[in-house]
């Protein structure tokens, strides 16, 4: 019998607040830049979420993702100012989506530190209810007291309990989405554990998914044993085909421990894409977006947020600074926190003296790697390749345009993968569950 | 001299007890909004409504509504007292933004000990301190509201920078229940600040209506009555220095119309009081019994008293009872001329005669130069 390959699971994420979302007009090459100028729109204006999640859903996507932050980013105490920032409340948005979409999933970030089990539980199974099971919770935790600043419960979490408060967290929501009988009747619920006691009746009967399906983006040994616990989908940032490889294995080793099979936890990579009608256009177009996403100012706060201090004094197209970093420094907040600064700076060092590349260029050639460049053929090959090889069940695709830049794959990519044989040709079901073919909670394999 | 009345408001809750698809909230907006009511409204606890009763989020459920609706106000219940003032001025700035400027909220606290228990952190308190803690909520979400300048996008490839820093601010607000630094994540919503109601039928409410509040939901069976509420709640909001015609005062009602059509609509309005056709009813608003021509009737008469700016209604049976307000009522008001026939304006403000307000740090910026 001949097994049907491997599917592959697609996601869009809304462009983020970084430096991968490019916001400018292209100078660099005046004629292409003019005619790709329309794919810029607003980052907070709704048809902008429209535009893109029904691009994902006539992809047949299986979800649309929105990312959080909870405090705007500062840099050298004043707010960051380089980057696309402003965004709308997810859930919110999500429940307008469900307006306009039918089958597509809708998947926001909420932070566990930040909310509490009864309030966000009666959020998601709303918002599964009036999608009619499309939902999807991308748990995110944080202990930092800069972030706790705008909320009345503050910063009060150890960074060591931060898992232990979202476990407890998603357990006591599940709780909460079991406690009404399938035939609609409430059973008062009662929860005791460390960081919640709380008992009542819950206020809203069971949603179409039974549970909204729970992402997991965190990287740490806890978070990955979080994932393997209880989770259904990890967004990872291992997107480059042995480190896929290698976490991939690492979780789905995990599962066993907690009675799961490999196939209950998918796990999808963040990736980049850029296409071309030939490779030599792709990779140039590709080196015009990451020109785009370095600018001259944003190359020196790069540096700084290695290098702890002020490098403002630094020429970009000259050579990287003497000094050594000051790892303690607190100059850049409410960003997550990449590896020792030292070593990176010391990395960087010998990248910058090997090829003799100024600030601005080593910055491009040491951050934000781009997943998959190439013509729509050689990206559909790749993209199964790394399904076939247990590198990953899927991607979130993160494009670096708003609203438009996810057209051109679905446009040209989508078709190659159906032809494949590695992607959906039409939704089978109605929820997100089905997408994903997971089960419902409670329900026998 | 002529009757000094000024536009008449209408607005209609759409709730439903054991709805939780999203056809039916659609289908009672899309009525409403045939109506061209100013807006709908959603009612919400933080708990269940009852015990074996379930409800929807109701912000939720305008979200929804939002882009199956054009020029509708959406104006959903939203509890202060265990949620997070941050989290809120986030959802009602997007609720503004994807229904396109339209949002409201109407400020509600929880006072049960039930409550109290689905979130652990605090016991039950007094009403009258948890409405001084929901007017705190107001004005820190207005704060919220304000931090982003209109023009603080600049988006200056020059420079390198999408936003000019200087014009987003720290809220810094200390109350006497909480903190919150700012700015917020959301940028300025479409309206400057999406519509503020509070129903007024308890005067420990009334501080808050006069302070923060947009729309105010009263309760009264006669129109001198309500006149007199009117004054008192605009004498308040007079001493705090707003403008009294900045709060717009609406009677609740709660509208059964159906026991027939009532009598012939013709005959002119009569001038006196006529039998009063509203019951007082303990806890809720006054229940209306009769049919739309009638109810037209006394909406008419309490407009032309001056007593109120319009009416909020409750619908005892959604579906069918708002039909007949939209194409019974509402139809024989337009026919008098007494009711707008389109939307002349887009946002929930315009439908009210409310201007944009100016944002608060702009302007102490301005007078810093
Ligand atoms: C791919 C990816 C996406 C993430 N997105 C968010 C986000 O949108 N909002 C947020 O607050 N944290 C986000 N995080 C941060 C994680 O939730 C987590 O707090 C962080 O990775 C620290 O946890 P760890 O120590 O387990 O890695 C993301 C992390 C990863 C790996």
């Amino acid at each position: 019998m001949t097994s049907r390959p491997r599917q592959i699971h697609l996601a869009a994420h809304f462009p983020g607040v970084n430096n991968t979302t490019v916001w400018t007009v292209p100078t660099t090459t005046p004629g292409r830049g003019a005619s790709r100028a329309p794919a810029l729109g607003s980052q907070i204006d709704f048809s902008s979420f429209e535009h893109l999640a029904r691009t994902a859903e006539r992809g047949l996507f299986d979800f649309f993702f929105l990312a959080e932050g909870l405090r705007l980013r500062e840099h050298n105490g004043r707010i960051h100012d380089l980057d696309v920032v402003g965004r709308p409340e997810s859930i919110t948005v999500l429940n307008a989506l469900a307006a306009v979409t039918e089958r597509l999933g809708l998947a926001a970030t909420v932070n566990a530190t930040f909310n509490e089990p009864y309030e966000l539980a009666r959020r998601f199974a709303s918002l599964d209810h009036l999608s009619g099971g499309r939902a999807a919770w991308n748990v995110v935790t944080s202990s930092d007291a800069f972030t706790g600043e705008n909320f009345r419960r503050g910063g009060f979490l150890d960074r060591a309990d931060r898992y232990t408060r979202a476990a407890e967290f998603l357990a006591t929501a599940r709780e909460l989405w079991d406690s009404w009988t399938p035939d609609g009747t409430p059973r008062p619920f009662a929860h005791s554990g460390d960081h919640f006691t709380i008992g009542g009746e819950f206020g809203v009967p069971r949603s179409p998914q039974g549970h909204p399906v729970v992402i997991q983006a965190g990287d740490s040994d806890e978070g990955r044993e979080f994932a393997a616990s209880t989770a259904d989908i990890i967004f990872t940032r291992h997107g480059a085909l042995e480190a896929g490889r290698a976490f991939y294995a690492d979780v789905k080793r995990r599962l066993a421990r907690y009675g799961r099979a490999p196939e209950e936890l998918k796990i999808m990579p963040g990736v980049t894409l850029v296409l071309g009608d030939t490779p030599a256009e792709a990779r140039e177009r590709a080196a015009e977006i990451r020109r785009q996403q370095v600018s001259p100012q944003t190359a020196i706060l790069t540096l700084e947020q290695i290098w702890g201090v002020d490098l403002s004094g630094y020429d970009p197209d000259g050579p990287l600074p003497d000094i050594d970093p000051d790892p303690g420094s607190q100059l850049a907040q409410g960003r997550v926190r990449h590896g020792d600064p030292l070593a990176v700076a010391a990395k960087w060092r010998a990248l910058s003296e090997e090829k003799g590349l100024s600030i601005r260029q080593t910055v491009i050639e040491a951050t934000g790697r781009q997943s998959f460049v190439g013509t729509p053929e050689a990206v559909a090959a790749e993209m199964a390749e790394f399904v076939a090889a247990d590198a990953a069940d899927g991607f979130i695709l993160v494009p670096h345009l708003t609203p438009g830049g996810l057209d051109d794959f679905v446009d040209r990519v989508v078709p190659l993968l159906q032809e494949r044989g590695v992607f959906r040709t039409a939704y089978t079901g109605p929820t997100l569950r089905d997408h994903l073919g997971l089960r419902r909670p409670g329900e026998g394999s | 001299m002529a009757v000094p009345t000024g536009t008449l408001h209408l607005a209609a809750a759409i709730d439903g007890d054991g709805q939780y698809q999203a056809p039916y909230y659609v289908e009672l907006a899309r009525l409403a909004e045939d109506g061209v009511l100013d807006f709908i409204t959603l009612d919400d606890s933080f708990g269940p409504p009852g015990p074996g009763r379930g409800r929807l989020d109701a912000l939720a459920v305008l979200a929804r509504v939002a882009p199956a609706t054009g020029r509708i106000g959406l104006v959903p219940t939203v509890t202060t007292t265990h949620t997070e003032p941050f989290h809120l001025s986030s959802s009602v700035a997007t609720l503004d933004w994807v229904s396109r400027g339209r949002a409201g909220w109407r400020i509600e606290v929880s006072t049960t000990e039930a409550e109290a228990r689905l979130v652990g952190r605090r016991p039950a308190a007094p009403t009258g301190e948890l409405w001084a803690e929901a007017g705190e909520v107001a004005d820190v979400v207005a704060r919220l509201w304000d931090s982003w300048e209109d023009d603080a996008e600049i988006r200056d490839t020059a420079t390198g920078r999408f936003i000019d820093r200087d014009k987003l601010h720290y809220v810094d607000f200390e109350g006497a229940h909480f903190t919150v630094r700012g700015p917020a994540i959301v940028p300025r919503p479409p309206q400057g600040h999406p519509v503020v109601a509070v129903a007024a039928t308890d005067p420990v409410t009334w501080p808050t209506v006069a302070r923060h509040a947009d729309v105010a939901y009263i309760r009264a069976t006669s129109p001198g009555e309500a006149g007199r509420i009117r004054d008192e709640l605009r004498r308040r909001a007079l001493a705090y220095g707003r403008e009294p015609g900045a709060l717009t005062v609406l009677a609740a009602v709660s509208v059964d119309l159906a026991d027939g059509e009532g009598a012939p609509g013709n005959s002119p309005a009569t001038g006196g009081a006529p039998q009063d056709p509203l019951t007082d009813t303990p806890g809720g608003p006054p229940l209306y019994r009769g049919g739309p021509v009638e109810l037209a009737e006394l909406i008419t008469g309490w407009h032309t008293a001056d007593a109120v700016d319009g009416f909020h209604i409750t619908p005892v049976a959604p579906r069918h009872d708002l039909e007949r307000f939209v194409n019974g009522t509402v139809a024989l008001l337009q026919h008098r001329g007494l009711f707008r026939t389109f939307y002349p304006g887009a946002t929930l403000r315009d439908h009210l005669g409310l201007s944009r307000p100016a944002n608060r740090y702009a302007l102490e910026r301005e007078a810093v130069r």
